[in-house]
C-alpha cells in the first residue's frame, strides 16, 4: 500500500510498484480524465504533472510518483495557469473530439509555468510530444498565446 | 436525392407529459403515419424533439459526436426554427433504431460521409418549424385569438397586441393534441438568428476539464478489464496457448480463448497487458499468411490491364487518345492507411442470459446492436447500446468488428468486462483504407489542352460489403466519387472502375473516403498536363473550369489569398488542387512546401478556399477544414500500412507517423459564403490536401510523385 498525493489530496493505493500511474489513476482511482493513447510515451494523451513537470503517466511506475505532487486534468483548473489555459481553449474553440485535449492542456499549462510568454519555437518544443489526430494544432498554438497574454496581463495588474 | 421534402412529420404526446415531433421517410414503417392520426399516447418516447411540461426542449440526436461538431450544429438547426435559444436545447443520444433515426439517402442510422448537416439541414428545421407553429396555435387557441397575431421567441409565445405570454412548457400538452400542419414555412435565410453564426460548441466545457465520457471511460460495478490479441493474419485461427505464466500475474483473473483471438481478463489494464505479454501463442495463419504488399500491388496492376465498368462516358475518349499525336499517360498508387484515432478501439459488455448491454463509441449504433444480438442469439430489444463521445473515428468506427469479439469475451466472463485494444492491436487490426491503383491518360491538343481523358481506377468495393444496395451495376459509388464528377471541361471523358478485392486485409472507409484517393490522382495528373503544356497550374485549371463558376471562384480566392505567382524563398514551391465530389462542397487548396536533401518534406503554409454553400456554424467549418488538412498532410507524407507474411508491419506512433504541432503549417481557411444547399465539410479538407502538397513538391523539386506516401519516394536511394 502506498499513498499518492493527487490534486492536493492523499489517496492510499494498493498497486504493484511497476504499475504505470496512468492505470492507477484510471482503473484503481476512477480518475478517467487522463487518457490512454499509445502506452509507450509517443502520443502525450496521458500527460500529468509531477511537481509541475509534465510526465507521461503511461510509462511512469507508480513507485516513482510516490512522494511527489501529482496534478491531473481534474485538478489543473485549480491552478491560475491551468484555469487560464482551459478558458483560452474554450475561447479559441480548440477542441474537436477532445480525446487528446487533457494531455494537451496539461502540456500547455506546464509550458506556460516554465515560459510565461512562449515563442512559436517554445510551443513546438513543449507541445510536439502531444498528438492530436483531429488536427487542432493551429488553435492550440493560438490558445497558448492567448493564455500567455492573459497571464502576463494578470501579472502586470498584480 | 432530395428525400427530405417527402418526409412526413409526426407528432404526439411524450411519455410523462409534453410534446414530441419527429419525421420519418415515406418508405419507413407505416405505423408512424397511422399513429399520427391515432391517439397521441401511442408514441414511444422516440422522436427528435421533446418539449416537456417544464419547458425543457430535448433534441434526441441521431448523429454522434466525434469531433465534427454535430452536437452543436444539429441543435442550431432545431433552435433556429423552433425559436428557442441554443442554450435551451438539451441533447440526448438516440438509441439504435433504423426505423426512427435513419438519415435520408442512407436509409439507416449512421454518422459519416460528411452528411450530418447536408442531410438533416431541412428535416431538422422542418421539425422545429412544425413544433413552433403548433405551439403558437396552442397559445392562440388558449387566448382565442388569430395565430397570426402571435409570435414566438426564446421559448415563449407572445400575443403581440396585448402582450400576453405563455411559455412552451405550458403549451406542450395542448400542442400535442393539435393536427400536424400540412405545410410549414421555413424561415427566409436572411432572418436566421443562429444559422451562419459562429456559435460556441456545446461539448467543449466537459472536454477541457476531463469530465467528458468516452467509451473507454465507462466504469461499472464489478467490471473487469480485458485486453486482446487476435490473429495477426486476417482469417487466421488461434492454434495454441500456454497461459501458465500469465495466470501467475497478480490481478489476472481469466484467460479467454476465442476461435481467432485470446483475451486476458484482469482487475486492471496493467495486469491485463502484462498477462497478454506473458502468453505463449501460436497461430494457424491460413491462406493469407504468405501475402506481402507487393503481392497485393501485383494483383491490382494485373486488374488494371482489364477493362472496368464504365462510370462516365462522354464522347469516345479511348479512340481520341489512341489516335492522338500528343498524349500523357501515368500510373498512380495510393497505399493502405491506418486510422489511428487517438482513443484505441474499446467496447464494454455485460452479457446475461436474457439481456446484453454494450457501452462504446460508434458511428453506427444499429450495427453494434445487431452484432451483439447475433452473437448472443438475443432479440434486438434485449440488447441495449450506450453510446459515448468518440475519441476520433475517421471512418474506423463505422465498423463493428470489435463488438462481436467483445461480446464473445463477455459471454465467458461473470459481470461486465471492458475490452481495450492496445495501440499495437488497434493498428494491426485496423480496417484499413484500401490500396488503390489507377491508370490515367489524356490526349492534348497543340496548345497542350486536354481533348480526351481516361481514368481507370482499381480497388476493392467497400460499399459492396458495407452497404450492398448502394453497389449497383458493378459500381461502387464511393470508390469513384470525385472521379466520376470531374469538373474539367474536356470533350471526351471515360471513367472506369475495376473492382479488385484485397482479402489479405479488411478494408474500410478512411477520412475523405474514395475522394481522397481520386483527388490525389486527378489533381496530380492535371498538374502533369499543365507542366507538359508549360502552363501555369492555376491558369491551366481555370481555363478548364468554364462550366463550373463555383469551382472557379474558390480557385480564384485561394490563388489570391496564397499570393499565387509571387516569389517564394529559395527551395519552396506552391502546389494547387481543386475538389468537387458528391459531398457538394467546392474547395481549392494551395500548399507551400520545401524538400530537404534527405527527402524530408516541410509544408509551410496551406491556403484553402471553401464554398460549402450555407455554413451552419462557420467556425466549425473552418476547424474541420484545418483539421482535415492536417490529417491529409500526415497521410500524404508518411501514411502507409505494409504487409509481410500477411501481417501489418506497423504498430504504434513510431512507425505510424502522424503530423505533430512542430510540423503543422500555417493554415488559412477562406469561406466563400452563399445560401446554396449545405455541402459536407468533415472530409473535403483531407481529400484536397495530398495533391496540393505533391504538386508543391513538384514545383519545388521538379519531381513528380505518383505513389504515396511522398517521403518514401523522395528519400535518396
Amino acid at each position: 500500500m502506498v499513498t499518492l498525493k493527487i490534486n492536493g489530496k492523499s489517496y492510499p493505493v494498493d498497486a504493484p510498484s511497476d504499475m504505470p500511474l496512468l492505470w492507477v489513476l484510471r482503473d484503481l482511482l476512477g480518475m478517467n480524465g487522463t487518457k490512454f493513447g499509445c502506452g509507450v510515451a509517443l502520443c502525450g494523451a496521458c500527460t500529468v504533472h509531477l511537481d509541475g513537470i509534465p510526465r507521461r503517466s503511461c510509462v511512469m511506475p507508480v513507485s516513482a510518483a510516490v512522494g511527489h505532487a501529482i496534478t491531473t486534468i481534474e485538478g489543473i483548473g485549480a491552478t491560475p495557469i491551468g484555469k487560464k489555459v482551459q478558458q483560452s481553449w474554450l475561447d479559441v474553440e480548440v477542441v474537436q473530439c477532445g480525446y487528446c485535449q487533457s494531455g494537451q492542456i496539461m502540456a500547455a499549462a506546464a509550458l506556460l509555468a516554465k515560459i510565461p510568454a512562449p515563442t512559436d519555437a517554445d510551443i513546438d518544443q513543449g507541445m510536439s510530444g502531444n498528438i492530436c489526430r483531429c488536427g487542432t494544432y493551429p488553435r492550440i498554438r493560438e490558445a497558448i498565446k492567448q493564455a500567455a497574454r492573459k497571464q502576463t496581463a494578470a501579472e502586470r495588474e498584480g | 436525392m432530395d428525400l427530405s421534402r417527402r418526409q412526413l412529420l409526426f407528432v404526439g404526446a411524450a411519455a410523462g407529459g409534453g410534446f414530441l415531433v419527429g419525421w420519418h421517410r415515406p418508405s419507413g414503417p407505416r405505423i408512424l403515419a397511422a399513429a399520427a392520426k391515432a391517439t397521441p399516447a401511442v408514441f414511444a418516447p422516440n422522436a427528435f424533439i421533446r418539449v416537456g411540461r417544464d419547458g425543457r426542449i430535448t433534441l434526441i440526436m441521431n448523429q454522434v459526436e466525434m469531433g465534427q461538431g454535430t452536437y452543436t450544429s444539429m441543435p442550431m438547426l432545431l433552435a433556429e426554427e423552433l425559436e428557442v435559444g441554443l442554450d435551451q436545447v438539451h441533447l440526448e443520444q438516440a438509441p439504435p433504431d433504423d426505423k426512427l433515426y435513419a438519415v435520408p439517402m442512407f436509409g439507416f442510422q449512421v454518422t459519416g460521409a460528411s452528411c450530418s448537416v447536408r442531410l438533416l439541414y431541412e428535416p431538422l428545421r422542418r421539425a422545429g418549424a412544425a413544433a413552433r407553429s403548433m405551439l403558437v396555435a396552442a397559445a392562440a387557441q388558449t387566448w382565442n385569438v388569430d395565430p397570426g397575431s402571435c409570435r414566438a421567441d426564446k421559448g415563449v409565445v407572445t400575443h403581440t397586441p396585448t402582450g400576453r405570454k405563455l411559455r412552451y412548457g405550458a403549451l406542450a400538452d395542448k400542442a400535442a393534441t393539435l393536427p400536424v400542419p400540412a405545410q410549414v414555412a421555413l424561415k427566409d435565410p436572411r432572418d436566421f438568428k443562429l444559422i451562419g453564426t459562429p456559435a460556441k460548441r456545446l461539448d467543449t466545457p466537459a472536454k477541457v476539464n476531463g469530465t467528458a465520457q468516452f467509451g473507454i471511460d465507462v466504469r461499472l460495478p464489478g467490471m473487469k478489464i480485458a485486453t486482446v490479441a487476435a490473429s495477426p493474419v486476417v482469417g487466421g485461427k488461434l492454434a495454441f496457448v500456454d497461459d501458465s505464466k500469465a495466470k501467475a500475474i497478480p490481478g489476472v483473473r481469466q484467460i479467454v480463448r476465442l476461435e481467432n483471438a485470446v483475451a486476458v481478463v484482469a482487475d486492471h489494464m496493467w495486469a491485463a497487458k502484462q498477462g497478454l505479454k506473458a502468453l505463449s501463442l501460436r497461430w494457424e495463419d491460413g491462406p493469407n499468411g504468405t501475402i506481402a504488399t507487393a503481392d497485393v500491388v501485383r494483383g491490382l496492376a494485373a486488374a488494371a490491364e482489364t477493362p472496368g465498368v464504365v462510370v462516365r462516358n462522354d464522347g469516345d475518349a479511348p479512340a481520341v487518345i489512341a489516335g492522338a499525336s500528343r498524349k500523357v499517360e501515368s500510373v498512380y498508387e495510393a497505399p493502405f492507411l491506418a486510422h489511428a484515432a487517438l482513443e484505441p478501439v474499446n467496447c464494454t459488455v455485460h452479457v446475461r442470459p436474457d439481456r446484453c448491454e454494450v457501452w462504446t463509441g460508434s458511428q453506427i449504433l444499429p450495427r453494434v446492436q445487431a452484432a451483439a444480438a447475433k452473437v448472443t442469439g438475443l432479440p434486438l430489444e434485449k440488447v441495449v447500446v450506450h453510446n459515448f463521445y468518440l475519441g476520433g473515428a475517421f471512418g474506423r468506427r463505422l465498423e463493428v468488428d470489435y463488438v462481436p469479439q467483445a461480446v464473445r469475451i463477455g459471454q465467458q466472463v461473470q459481470g461486465p468486462v471492458k475490452v481495450i485494444w492496445t495501440r499495437e492491436e488497434d493498428i494491426r487490426h485496423d480496417v484499413v483504407r484500401p490500396y488503390y491503383y489507377d491508370r490515367i491518360a489524356a490526349a492534348v491538343d497543340a496548345r497542350g489542352m486536354p481533348t480526351a481523358w481516361t481514368h481507370r481506377l482499381v480497388g476493392p468495393s467497400i460499399m459492396a460489403r458495407w452497404a450492398p444496395p448502394a453497389f449497383q451495376n458493378g459500381v461502387d459509388p464511393d470508390a469513384v466519387d470525385g472521379a466520376a464528377q470531374l469538373l474539367y471541361d474536356i470533350p471526351a471523358i471515360r471513367v472506369e472502375y475495376v473492382r479488385h478485392e484485397e482479402p489479405a486485409l479488411n478494408t474500410g472507409f478512411w477520412r475523405g473516403v474514395g475522394v481522397t484517393h481520386n483527388n490525389f490522382v486527378i489533381e496530380s495528373f492535371i498538374d502533369e498536363l499543365a507542366a507538359a503544356a508549360k502552363q501555369d497550374p492555376v491558369a491551366y485549371r481555370r481555363a478548364l473550369l468554364g462550366k463550373s463558376a463555383r469551382a472557379k471562384a474558390v480557385l480564384d480566392v485561394a490563388a489570391r489569398e496564397a499570393g499565387w505567382g509571387r516569389p517564394l524563398p529559395e527551395g519552396r514551391g506552391r502546389g494547387v488542387s481543386v475538389l468537387y465530389s458528391e459531398w457538394g462542397s467546392y474547395l481549392a487548396a494551395i500548399a507551400e512546401a520545401s524538400v530537404s536533401k534527405a527527402g524530408e518534406v516541410r509544408v509551410h503554409r496551406v491556403v484553402c478556399a471553401v464554398d460549402c454553400g450555407t455554413a451552419v456554424n462557420p467556425d466549425t467549418v473552418k476547424a474541420q477544414i484545418e483539421g482535415g488538412i492536417i490529417f491529409g498532410i500526415g497521410g500524404a507524407l508518411w501514411g502507409e500500412v505494409t504487409l509481410e507474411k500477411g501481417r501489418i508491419q506497423q504498430s504504434n506512433f513510431h512507425d505510424v507517423r502522424v503530423l505533430r504541432i512542430n510540423e503543422a503549417p500555417v493554415i488559412d481557411v477562406h469561406l466563400v459564403r452563399n445560401l446554396e444547399a449545405p455541402g459536407g465539410i468533415g472530409e473535403p479538407g483531407t481529400a484536397v490536401t495530398a495533391p496540393a502538397v505533391a504538386n508543391a513538391v513538384f514545383a519545388a523539386t521538379g519531381k513528380r510523385i505518383r505513389k504515396l506516401p511522398l517521403e518514401k519516394q523522395l528519400r535518396p536511394a
